[in-house]
């Protein structure tokens, strides 16, 4: 087996008084898609956001190709090619899709020693990407705006691969979106994970996490219950793992097995 | 999913070339400004607007608009407002003045400081805004009491008066005041004057001088603003993280644009641009006063708003704001030439920010494809 592509060990987070994140120990390889499940408050935004830079765990120690890793920013994790997707936040409706792909990453080119936004450039790009990906543009100009939700998700994940992200984070890419979207979504993360990218995909979703999932985190209350590979367990299981437990199979006892 | 990497979609419609024309920002200014002409064109051509002297009186005038809309302009699309813009030219002219007559300096040195401070000015409206995450809209509200202030209190306190005159004498034979008062291709006009293209005094002691005798650099400055700021915002990274932080800041945030530093940019933009017009128009009348750039700020949020831009940001056009200045410089002298009571022009420019702010609701809408 390769080695982990990130070692996430013992991670602690305090917020004051509270708590987030009580010790949780992940490996992380490339070319899987590792699926982050708990709900809501169960410490997934925390422990991504540990991941991505965002926060600075308060004890524990992030390995990154071996390497031990102490991000200042998110953008030290980005040079280092820890790419996160947010959900609402991945894309700028008001500008164009070749705008948005390449933001914060323009192509320059010098006319007369001045740098200049090189739009032919970024608009051959994007439209070959896109195609790559399955969406068809009017024209590169397009305003992400007009893009469905599952689109949105799926530039950012073109855009993030494109520039060389080593581990996609996708922060509940699905939670928003339709069936036919999700179902996009799921069949782009698959086609990442082949390229041998390390895709994180948090989610709350037992069926989406079975779907395109080659192991299994389950958070609860800042904690894991371990992990488990694909085959290992039953969406059932999961579920009850991720509700903590009794409480949920009483529920679904008087729900007649619905949730 | 995979053959549709070849077809075409066939839920994507082909764009008509009229939507296409609606989603670009001039759109608006365009219409207006043509309408505006073909108006005044129509039912004012006698009136001498249309004469070497009457183009140059609009000319000037929306010139002053342009200067101060494009820092308008790239601000607003930066997602930021700047209510301190009419203070600022007040407050930088009597700075020059103060500089200059009262302290006594060489004009250069009183414009170059003026500058300074007002671009400090505006990096701290820009610094209070981006590090509170205040509205700017209430950021520089304060900034506007708190220039205007100062613009009246400190030539009071030196000077025991509100007006500082003598400021054309002081600038003579200076090296940079030319730069903001001068005039260029004074030989071609007086070329034109000669050859009788454009009318030369007969009388006075101008005889034989004609009528325009260049191009102010007032107008070279909003022509090289105008110029300067599209480029920088249509072809420049910098121009794209300037739609980026208005657009979606946290978005930009994450995908690594320095939005803070754009917003901070530009609201120092905003101010340099005010003290090019406040340094001009102190050159041009040869005094300060306290009263100067009043409502100014209002002015410029309209001409930018005419020209296409959004009020939440993230999307405009330099030149859109630069035709929406042309359209207010127009109306309001061309009403004057055409002999309208000049307090209807107040009333024209309530309807026309309306009808702006509605047609780029809808565009918005357009362009981001909700309903």
């Amino acid at each position: 087996m390769t080695d982990p592509i990130i070692r996430m060990q013992g991670i602690e987070k305090h917020f004051g008084s509270v708590i987030a994140l009580a010790g949780v120990t992940v490996d992380f390889y490339p070319g899987e898609c590792h699926c982050l499940l708990g709900d809501n408050g169960a410490g997934k935004s925390t422990f991504i956001k540990t991941m991505s830079g965002v926060h600075k765990p308060t004890k524990g120690t992030i390995e990154f190709e071996g390497q031990k890793m102490d991000f200042a920013d998110p953008r030290d994790a980005i040079a280092a090619g820890i790419a996160t997707v947010y959900q609402d936040l991945a894309m700028i409706p008001l500008m164009s899709v070749s705008r948005n792909f390449f933001m914060g990453n323009e192509p320059t080119k010098k006319i007369a020693g001045i740098s200049f936004f090189d739009h032919e450039h970024a608009n051959e790009v994007t439209m070959s990407e896109m195609r790559k990906m399955g969406i068809n543009l009017r024209g590169p100009d397009q305003a992400v705006g007009t893009l469905s939700g599952g689109e949105r998700q799926t530039v950012a994940i073109a855009r993030a691969v494109h520039f060389g992200a080593k581990v996609l984070i996708l922060d509940e890419p699905t939670s928003a979106l339709g069936v036919r979207q999700t179902a996009n979504v799921l069949a782009t993360v698959d086609k990442v994970r082949k390229q041998g990218i390390a895709v994180v995909f948090i989610t709350h979703n037992v069926r989406h996490a079975m779907a395109v999932g080659d192991r299994f985190t389950v958070l609860n209350r800042g904690k894991t219950f371990g992990t488990a590979a694909r085959g290992e367990i039953t969406p059932e299981q999961l579920q009850d793992m991720m509700a903590g437990g009794e409480e949920l199979a009483t529920l679904e006892g008087s729900l007649g097995g619905t949730v | 999913m995979s053959d549709a990497t070849t077809n075409d979609d066939e839920r994507i419609k082909e764009m008509s070339g009229l939507r296409r024309a609606m989603i670009r920002p001039e759109l608006g200014g365009m219409v207006g400004t043509v309408a505006v002409f073909t108006f005044f064109l129509l039912f004012a051509f006698d009136s001498g607007m249309f004469s070497a002297q009457g183009v140059m009186n609009w000319s000037v005038v929306s010139a002053q608009f342009m200067i101060i809309a494009v820092g308008a302009c790239l601000l607003m699309i930066a997602g930021e407002f700047d209510l301190s813009v009419g203070s600022m030219i007040g407050f930088a002219g009597m700075m020059i003045a103060v500089f200059s007559i009262t302290l006594g300096w060489p004009m250069w040195m009183a414009i170059i400081v003026t500058f300074v401070i007002c671009i400090a000015f505006g990096a701290l409206n820009g610094f209070i805004v981006v590090r509170t995450g205040l509205p700017s809209f209430i950021v520089t509200l304060a900034t506007l009491f708190i220039l205007r202030g100062f613009t009246i209190f400190i030539p009071q306190t030196l000077e025991r008066k509100t007006i500082i005159g003598g400021i054309r004498e002081a600038a003579e034979g200076d090296w940079l005041a030319p730069i903001f008062g001068g005039k260029i291709l004074t030989g071609f006009f007086q070329w034109l004057g000669d050859m009788g293209v454009i009318g030369v005094f007969t009388r006075g002691n101008l005889e034989g001088k004609p009528v325009v005798d260049g191009i102010p650099m007032l107008i070279v400055w909003a022509l090289g603003l105008v110029v300067f700021g599209h480029i920088v915002l249509t072809r420049t990274r910098f121009g794209n993280w300037i739609f980026a932080a208005g657009g979606d800041a946290q978005a930009a945030r994450y995908a690594g644009v320095p939005v803070d530093r754009v917003k901070i940019m530009m609201f120092m933009f905003t101010a340099f641009v005010a003290t090019v017009f406040a340094t001009s128009q102190v050159m041009e009348f040869g005094s300060a006063g306290s009263d100067r750039g009043v409502l100014k700020e209002f002015e410029a949020i309209i001409a930018v708003v005419i020209g296409g831009a959004l009020l939440t940001g993230g999307y405009g056009s330099v030149v859109g704001a630069a035709l929406g200045a042309l359209i207010f410089g127009v109306v309001q002298q061309g009403l004057f030439f055409a002999n309208v009571e000049s307090s209807l022009f107040r009333v024209f420019l309530g309807v026309i920010l309306l009808f702006a702010v509605i047609l780029n609701t809808y565009i918005r809408r357009m362009i981001t494809g909700e309903r």
